[in-house]
């Protein structure tokens, strides 16, 4: 088995639409408790990860400055991770095809091995 | 607005239900200490703002508000239920999973799994009746202890025992296991226990004993709602608790003391429960088994159909007497069986049937033995007989209204 990240982005359209109001929240989150618990069941959780408030604060180069942000295109901006286990690229974007972000026209569930250091 | 005044019990067996499925069974203490929070909060607001058109809803968000808190609290140092996993630790299911757990048809689930769960077999009776009405009902120790006649102290040991084997069970009975069936018919035979506490206690002293005829009716209601367990003798124990339970309201005469089966105005019998009692007796007729609670059922259905205690069909419910002491013999089924073969044969073969009970030793200590056997000396006219009877059965009184009862009795023999 080996570890991936899932990073989930979605404009703030798509999130309006799919959580705007008490029962459309309501129904996204049993999605994602769903999906979740299914991966959770096959072992495929490594990290559940947590959703992200969308700005926060960035710390930028040698000079340490820090300032809010990150302002970012909406279609960029990173809303929440999860570490996965999977046998491999294609195992791991095959259970992504599940997650509740997809239910928008920008939703997207980013994969990406994690790095194994050598020494 | 009204409160009713089961509100809080039977909220708080739901709520611990809800908050035993998030936190793990292992984890009861921490649920009731929740719950605790919830009706301490509601009664501080309500006292200011009101009683909240939906008590039970307000109740309900605000335990899971206060579940969302200790969880986010406490989920580095305790473990919570296995069954949820991590899905406790990620803010991505936090929310939906206490919602889940607190939706309806969950808590009915659960509760149903309490009351399997708290039926365990290393448990003895007593212990399984107070873990049940403390964790189900809502009831406290005081109350459990009233009503099954023990001190408080015996009562707080059963429940915390009672808890430490839930606990160490580390999960809650699984409604799909193999051991199912058996530990149906212990459950069964706890709510009847539990029914008949009640019934056979309720006075005007004891007011709270009728309240258990109506817990062990709700819980007997939980088990028909899930088809599993909806079983014909389940349906035969629910006939017959609604059938006795329908002649509670004339047990008592005007000066709230027991008063005879035959001078019990029939005109307070709860006709409506009468009929749901019959209704239900119709649904257990399916199928081929015959329990014991088809027995009894069908007894007190015969009573419940006779207008007057006159019109009763005696010979009838002495064959359904023989009936029941083939399927489950014992000296008190064998005591109820004389008295109606007194009514049908007359005094003497009842004090026949009286001694030839086997095993009757064991009513040595049961004031309602020679209290029959009285009765039926009083009705042949041999009133010394009657007198030394009442008087053995007086001695042998265990509370005021028993107490009461036979001294009146007595007095009648002396007339």
């Amino acid at each position: 088995m080996s570890e991936f990240i899932y990073l989930y982005r979605a404009t703030e359209s798509d999130r309006k639409a799919n959580m705007g109001t008490p029962e459309l929240a309501q129904k996204s989150m049993q999605a994602w408790l769903g999906w979740m618990r299914d991966l959770e069941q096959k072992g495929h959780i490594k990290n559940p990860g947590q959703p992200l408030e969308v700005t926060g604060a960035v710390v930028r180069g040698s000079q340490k400055v820090v300032t809010d942000g990150p302002f970012v295109e909406a279609k960029d901006l990173v809303l929440g991770y999860t570490v996965i286990q999977a046998r491999d690229l294609k195992e791991a974007a095959e259970l992504a095809k599940g997650c509740p972000i997809l239910a928008g026209p920008s939703g997207t569930v980013e994969i990406r091995p994690v790095l194994q250091g050598a020494m | 607005m009204q409160l009713d005044e089961h509100l809080f019990r039977r909220e708080a067996g739901r709520m611990v239900a809800a908050l035993t499925r998030l936190f793990g069974v292992q984890n009861l203490a921490l649920a009731e200490d929740v719950v605790q929070d919830a009706f301490c909060r509601a009664l501080e607001v309500w006292k200011m703002r009101g009683v909240p058109e939906n008590p039970s809803a307000w109740l309900m968000a605000t335990a899971k508000h206060r579940a969302l808190d200790v969880v986010r609290r406490e989920r580095t140092s305790r473990t919570f239920a296995p069954e949820l996993g991590r899905l406790l630790e990620t803010e991505w299911t936090l929310a939906p999973a206490v919602e889940e757990a607190f939706a309806t048809e969950t808590i009915r689930d659960e509760q149903l799994r309490m009351m399997f769960s708290c039926c365990h077999p290393r448990l003895p009776e007593e212990a399984q009746l107070a873990l049940i009405l403390n964790v189900l009902g809502g009831f406290g120790a005081a109350e459990i202890a009233d009503m099954l006649l023990r001190g408080r102290a015996a009562i707080e040991k059963r429940i915390a025992r009672g808890k430490k084997v839930l606990a160490g069970g580390k999960r809650l009975f699984d409604l799909g296991d193999a051991e199912f069936a058996a530990r149906l018919e212990t459950v069964q035979r706890a709510l009847y226990l539990l029914f008949s506490e009640g019934y056979h206690g309720a006075s005007a002293e004891a007011p709270v004993r009728a309240e258990l005829c109506e817990e062990a009716i709700r819980l007997a209601a939980m088990l028909r709602a899930h088809p599993p367990s909806a079983t014909p003798a389940t349906h035969a124990l629910a006939a017959l608790m609604c059938l006795h339970a329908a002649r509670l309201p004339a047990r008592l005469d005007a000066a709230g003391d027991l008063s005879a089966f035959e001078d019990q105005d029939r005109a307070r019998w709860d006709r409506a429960r009468v009929a749901e009692g019959l209704a239900l007796l119709e649904q257990s007729a399916a199928g081929t088994t015959v329990s014991a609670y088809h027995v009894e059922a069908a007894i007190a259905a015969a009573h419940a159909a006779a207008p007057r205690v006159g019109a009763t069909d005696w010979r009838e419910i002495v064959s359904l007497y023989d009936r029941l002491l083939a399927i489950a013999p014992s000296p008190v089924v064998a005591l109820n069986r004389a008295i109606a073969v007194g009514e049908r044969d007359g005094p003497a073969a009842g004090i026949a049937a009286l001694d030839g009970i086997a095993d009757r030793d064991r009513l040595a200590r049961y004031p309602f033995y020679p209290a029959a056997r009285g009765e039926l000396e009083l009705r042949r006219g041999e009133r010394t007989a009657a007198h030394a009877a009442f008087a053995d059965a007086l001695a042998l009184a265990r509370n005021g209204a028993e107490r009461r009862f036979l001294e009146k009795r007595l007095r009648a023999c002396t007339l």
